[in-house]
């Protein structure tokens, strides 16, 4: 473990510069051959909303991943589940991106309403800043996120408004510390 | 006289004194016979405190069948059990709550740490939430290594536990 | 709003109507858990009003380990023992997933003798779980011999996968590649044997435990789950599927070799606690079919895992993958930044999603039938905290 473990600081800062490079290597699999039925998927939302407000990107059969500025999403979320038909929320994570001062918090949606549908995830991202996180909730929409959204709360910080009950969830009632999926969180001895 | 020195409010004072006046009297020829009545029905407290507990129920599953030794099956309320096995990871949410459950057992108690978690931190020493071992928040009779232990390896500490009653002087 | 949302939000509020109008000692709050036979690592808060329980809150979080923090500290390899922990008893499944996602991240092939060895090793292990979950079922309605039976018969599945793995529960058999080892010699026929007998079993287990008139009036018409609640709330796996949706990721999205196998999605329509129940017991019967024909279709020869890197990585990415375990669809978040550690690791397990219709079945039922409507939705505690 400890053999390819980057020793401290350096460490960390090398991997704060590589998070830069996920996003754009996804971007590049936009010119991938794309199968028809996500590709119809994806010129539908796009259709919708236009280049400039949604961006989408084919990442696998059966996987598509939307990126949305936070004041849109909620416009979106309700686009995709009312014309598309993604029903519910199977997980939703955030992700810490220190060297964006950014976090991502990711919606992946599926289906069980429609058939066609069943095989697919769609993934709904949004970006907030770091320093002051608030994002739009979206159980109004997708009433599966409750409890995700709590945790997701409770492990990065990131403040959901509308939500009834930003408030402890898995972690101890005395929890002091910052939240523990935060990159600058180190657990113990490493 | 009596019924001054005999009311409800230190009632269980003089059923303690007695006891103890008891024990002391007994001590020395029926000890022996007190700690075999106490090996043969330890009564396990029903606290799951992580993943080992798929263990423990197996152990109590009919092929391995911990009722042969004297465990009774973990049933019933906190006040009748005398035995607590702690089984698995106590994370810090949990330390308290086992805490609170180890003090309302009455004496004599014992406890075995069951699973790497319980006795160490096991697979999760480096995690932000799991504490290094239980013996830090109750006392440890028997340690039981595994991760999880084989129901053999509990019957095996639950017959260690069971001798070291034997040995011990009655409280 | 939805007509779910308006209901959801009704029901706490007439909750809470009747917590403010009465007087305190008419209301009567209890903690269920997490000292309690059943409940397990897992503590709810329920106010009940005489019979009634008119306010539910689930507090999780008991073992809550911090699985996702401490894979950003792991290679690829080295995560797969810590991320089986929680739930150990269908090990095999959580290990599924997350090989697939690293597979699809580092572009690993797995070949075919591995996958069906993989989807034979998943199928035992939906055994030894769901045997496991109707034991501690049968013990919650206090029903002993079912706590026994399939104890029992658990046994005699853990025996044939520790022939296969090496390990009681802990296989960590699943790796990014394919599998650690191949199947023993005579392994064939000892599987074929037990499913021979097991299936025996299963129509008994149906007589005595199922047909059961006690077990009957306790389950059935007991916290009903509708189609579109349950599609609303995001339930999986049995919980879903006792609904009337006949979704399983098995089906509906195929991996590996199951594109291949020819089964039956179970599902019911009643959507109460009976049907809850019954699908994992017909989801057993299905997997008993399915083991066979994985045996039957299983080539002779062959490699059983590719030979990998020491520290396998990929380039910079993100995959999610989910797979059908015994709780239902359990997905694997990973983002790569090319590093042999991942950047981030979410996984999205049944229980978890299962939980939300706990409140919600829960508040306006009688106490009585709190255990028969709570461990009919296949919640595993461990596994929800992670």
């Amino acid at each position: 473990m400890s053999s390819d473990q980057p020793a401290g600081q350096n460490g960390s800062e090398q991997k704060k510069a590589e998070s830069n490079h996920i996003q754009t290597s996804i971007s590049k699999k936009d010119e991938a051959i794309i199968p028809e039925f996500e590709g119809d998927l994806i010129n539908k939302i796009v259709s919708r909303f236009g280049d400039k407000i949604v961006q989408v990107i084919y990442i696998r059969p059966g996987r598509s991943k939307i990126l949305v500025p936070p004041n849109e999403i909620l416009q979106v979320a309700s686009f995709v589940r009312d014309t598309l038909g993604f029903d519910h929320a199977e997980s939703v994570s955030g992700t810490d991106y220190p060297k964006d001062n950014q976090i991502e918090v990711i919606y992946h949606l599926g289906s069980y309403s429609v058939d066609k549908l069943a095989s697919q995830v769609l993934a709904l991202s949004t970006r907030t800043d770091r320093n002051d996180s608030r994002l739009p909730t979206l159980i109004n929409i997708f009433k599966s996120a409750e409890y995700h959204e709590r945790e997701t709360f409770e492990m990065l910080g990131v403040y959901f408004e509308g939500h009834p009950r930003n408030e402890r969830f898995l972690l101890p009632e005395d929890w002091a510390d910052i939240p523990p999926l935060r990159k600058e969180f180190r657990i113990k001895g490493r | 006289m009596i019924k001054d020195l005999v009311n409800p409010s230190n009632f269980n004072l003089l059923v303690g004194k007695l006891g103890d006046v008891l024990t002391r009297a007994l001590d020395q020829p029926l000890g022996y016979a007190i700690n075999w009545g106490r090996i043969w029905s330890l009564w396990p407290v029903h606290l799951e405190t992580a993943c080992c507990s798929v263990e423990f129920g197996a152990a109590s599953g009919p092929r391995y069948d911990v009722e042969r030794f004297g465990i009774i099956e973990a049933f019933g309320s906190l006040r009748q059990c005398d035995l607590i096995v702690v089984q698995g990871t106590v994370t810090r949410k949990m330390a308290p709550r086992l805490r609170m459950v180890y003090d309302q057992m009455p004496d004599p108690k014992y406890v075995i740490a069951m699973g790497a978690c319980a006795i160490t931190g096991g697979l999760y020493i480096d995690s932000y939430n799991v504490l290094p071992g239980i013996d830090g928040i109750i006392p440890v009779d028997v340690y039981v290594p595994g991760c999880p232990p084989r129901p053999e390896t509990l019957i095996q500490g639950t017959m260690l536990l069971q001798e070291k009653i034997k040995r011990s002087k009655i409280r | 709003m939805d007509n779910l949302e308006q209901k959801f939000n009704e029901t706490i509020k007439m909750g809470l109507e009747i917590v403010k109008e009465t007087q305190e000692d008419r209301l009567m709050t209890l903690s269920v858990g997490p000292q309690h036979p059943g409940s397990g690592h897992f503590r709810f808060t329920i106010k009940v009003d005489g019979d009634y329980i008119v306010f539910c809150d689930p507090d999780p979080g008991y073992v809550h380990r911090g699985e996702e923090k401490m894979s950003e500290y792991r290679n690829f390899i080295q995560n797969i023992p810590h991320l089986e922990r929680p739930i150990i008893h269908d090990s095999t499944n959580i290990t599924y997933s997350y090989s697939l996602a690293v597979e699809e991240l580092a572009n690993i092939q797995v070949p075919l003798r591995g996958q069906y060895i993989r989807a034979l090793a998943s199928e035992l292990n939906r055994q030894v779980y769901t045997l496991y979950w109707l034991a501690i079922y049968g013990i919650f309605l206090g029903h002993s011999t079912m706590f026994m039976w399939p104890m029992g018969d658990r046994e005699l599945f853990i025996d044939l996968l520790e022939a296969l793995t090496g390990a009681r529960v802990t296989h960590a058999f699943n790796i990014p590649g394919g599998v650690r080892n191949d199947i023993p010699e005579g392994f064939k026929d000892r599987c074929l044997r037990q499913v021979a007998y097991f299936e025996k079993r299963l129509v008994e287990y149906e007589d005595i435990f199922y047909n059961n008139p006690l077990f009957r009036q306790r389950t059935e018409g007991v916290g009903i789950l509708t189609k579109e609640d349950a599609v609303k709330l995001g339930v999986t796996g049995s919980v879903l599927r006792a609904s009337g949706i006949p979704f399983d990721v098995r089906k509906a999205e195929p991996y590996d070799i199951y594109s291949e196998i020819d089964f039956k999605v179970q599902y019911m329509k009643t959507g109460d606690s009976y049907a809850r129940s019954m699908v994992p017991f017909l989801d057993m019967k299905e997997s008993c079919q399915i083991i066979r024909e994985l045996l039957d279709k299983m080539p002779k020869s062959g490699e059983v895992r590719t030979k990998l890197q020491p520290n396998p990585k990929g380039p910079p990415g993100e995959s999610y993958k989910r797979v059908e375990s015994g709780r239902g669809a359990l997905g694997y978040y990973i983002v790569s930044d090319g590093t042999p550690k991942p950047y981030r690791v979410k996984i999205s397990v049944g229980s978890f999603r299962n939980m939300l219709a706990l409140p919600f079945l829960l508040i306006g039922s009688k106490l009585a039938d709190m255990p028969s409507i709570y461990w009919s939705l296949n919640y595993w505690p461990v596994e929800a905290d992670r």
